[in-house]
């Protein structure tokens, strides 16, 4: 019986087995060849890189773990590590206020079409056009959050010209792109059976209770999804560093991104650079391990 | 006794005001949340129109008088912003294509073929999602620099055409997985190979999916700074958005012109949301609750 089966697959693996192997590795191709040069080539070239002194003109040479010794007495590679850190309050906030806008959002309210895109509409738009229209509104004088403050008798800060409030104005600014973590919860919470809201009622449970042992587990594995999209997000914040602060002032927005950026394309320390990125990579690949890891004990699923 | 009993009995039903109360303050928080959110684009808008300087004096003119619709033109023509918008487009153009025809059949590959090694491969698509571009900046910069890609949209376009984006992948291979698997068969009876299969029969029927990549790549790549900054160098190579940081680097203060300008290059990311709604709703719903 065994044998006859073996014997069945083994002729099955003659032709349809083979074919379709070779069909499928046809198919994603492209994709083990964009893998092997762009990423897990270029990885392996930045950790080669990243064991050298080189500015691209010059020589290479051999410096061992050189680089990362160094790194660790950098204080502005300590700066920028903090700085990253620090930006990622932003994520609890997007979090918590893109489930109150989607709860609000998930009613039966007249204009919900509208409401939704206008929340949403921020986060279509992204990139140096952005970067700048904020810069303008943070104009410490004739931005408009000031004028606005002004007549309300509130004299406003320096923000971006200021060491204090020059990252909370970064925060502010990510904060009006929420839409696009409501838009998942949204969906999430539409996605939530109304029986189960139904039996909680009829047991008496209140609105808290359903809100606490209904829709907060329903929506925990969206609620994983928007926190390691927000975490990865943060890390690699560049373009409004760039575009707005030039990592200041007094280096309060070094962004860590920014700090390579500098250091690779800036001052050609490729092999530093190199280092500095290898550090990227760790620190986030641990950050999304530990989330998920952590994620077990809160996140419920279904199946 | 009797008494009361008779008050109760006659007392006009007592309203209800709690779900009146629970609209009045959900509307009040939309609205406030509505006019917060528009504030910003209100305050580009309307700082497009100023007259140059004016932008720096008090009282704030919030709605100019006359506005200033010729700020577009003059900020668009005082750089060769017809020139970086060829440049944006034919990245934007090419990056679209290579994302849209390699995800698909990258996606076809993992979502409808069985072959040893696809589970552990497609775990690895997955992964190459948390590594972030800027690590790998360096060893890019330097291959393309090496093979003489620099300065050319190559850099920018040709990973495109390799599943850059695995997210795109990923996303084609949820939406190939939900179509009935007895469709691959009954093609192949009537004679279909692997490859008519995917072109003819499961692509048409995934079109929606296309969109999705369609206007995400478009949002990514006509957004993109950090790519254009380092592949490109001259000027005549410049996309918009690196135009527009040249722009700010000459023209500091001039706010209305830079609004102008800005609210240009914006434009073609609101009115393909407003086209295109669905899509991007229904990607951002797939990535979230499918994913």
């Amino acid at each position: 019986m065994a044998t006859s089966i073996r014997i069945l697959n083994g002729t099955v693996r003659g032709k349809l087995y083979w074919r379709r192997t070779l069909e499928g590795y046809l198919f994603i191709s492209p994709w083990l060849i964009g893998f092997a040069v762009f990423t897990a080539g270029a990885l392996l070239g930045s950790f080669g890189i990243s064991l050298t002194e080189w500015s691209i003109i010059g020589d290479r040479y051999w410096v061992g773990a050189g680089n990362y010794v160094k790194l660790v007495q950098d204080q502005f590679f300590w700066k920028s590590l903090k700085v990253t850190f620090l930006y990622l309050l932003n994520v609890p906030m997007n979090l918590v206020l893109g489930l109150l806008l989607a709860l609000l959002l998930n009613q039966k309210i007249l204009g919900l079409g509208v409401f939704r895109t206008v929340f949403f509409l921020p986060s279509v738009t992204a990139g140096v056009a952005v970067s700048l229209l904020w810069l303008w509104i943070f104009n410490p004088r004739f931005g408009v959050i000031n004028v606005l403050l002004a007549k309300i008798g509130i004299q406003g800060p320096m923000w971006l010209g200021s060491e204090t409030w020059a990252m909370p104005a970064l925060i502010i600014m990510s904060v009006w792109g929420v839409g696009g973590s409501m838009l998942i919860y949204l969906a999430a919470l539409q996605g939530i059976p109304t029986a189960l809201y139904e039996a909680a009622t009829i047991d008496g449970a209140s609105h808290l209770r359903k809100f606490v042992y209904i829709t907060i587990p329903m929506i925990s594995p969206v609620l994983l999804l928007n926190l390691i999209i927000g975490v990865i997000g943060s890390f690699q914040v560049f373009t409004q560093a760039f575009i707005m602060t030039s990592g200041g002032p007094n280096y309060a927005t070094l962004f860590y991104v920014l700090y390579l950026y500098q250091h690779a394309f800036q001052w050609y320390n490729m092999g530093y650079a190199s280092a500095l990125a290898w550090i990227l990579f760790i620190v986030i690949l641990v950050c999304t391990f530990l989330i998920l890891k952590m994620s077990r004990d809160w996140v419920y699923y279904e199946d | 006794m009797t008494v009361q009993g008779a008050t109760a009995h006659h007392a006009v039903p007592e309203r209800n005001w709690g779900p009146i109360l629970h609209k009045v303050f959900v509307y009040t928080c939309l609205v406030v949340g509505t006019v917060v959110i528009m504030i910003p684009f209100f305050w580009m808008i309307t700082t497009s129109l100023k007259k140059s300087g004016t932008e720096f004096t008090f009282p704030i003119e919030w709605l100019p008088n006359p506005p200033r619709w010729k700020n577009y033109v003059d900020g668009w023509t005082v750089l060769p912003f017809n020139r970086w918008a060829v440049n944006s487009v034919r990245i934007s153009a090419l990056a679209i294509a290579g994302s849209v025809i390699s995800s698909a059949i990258v996606g076809f590959g993992f979502g409808r073929i069985r072959f040893p090694g696809r589970d552990a491969l497609f775990l690895l698509v997955l992964a190459t999602m948390m590594l972030p571009f800027p690590s790998v900046i360096v060893p890019l910069f330097l291959l393309f620099k090496r093979i003489g890609w620099i300065d050319t949209i190559l850099p920018l376009t040709v990973p495109t055409f390799f599943g850059a984006n695995a997210f795109f992948i990923f996303l084609l291979r949820q939406f190939f997985r939900t179509l009935p698997l007895d469709l691959d068969d009954a093609a192949r009876v009537d004679g279909c190979n692997t490859f008519h299969v995917f072109l003819r029969i499961c692509l048409p029927l995934i079109r929606p999916a296309l969109g999705i990549i369609f206007v995400f790549s478009f949002m990514h790549n006509w957004n993109d700074f950090l790519g254009p900054l380092i592949f490109l160098s001259h000027t005549t190579k410049y996309t918009l958005a690196l135009g527009l940081r040249y722009f700010q680097s000459q023209y500091r203060v001039e706010w209305a012109l830079m609004m102008a300008v800005s609210l240009i290059i914006l434009t073609p990311n609101i009115v393909l949301f407003f086209l295109a709604q669905k899509y991007y709703i229904q990607g951002i719903v797939v990535s979230g609750v499918k994913g």
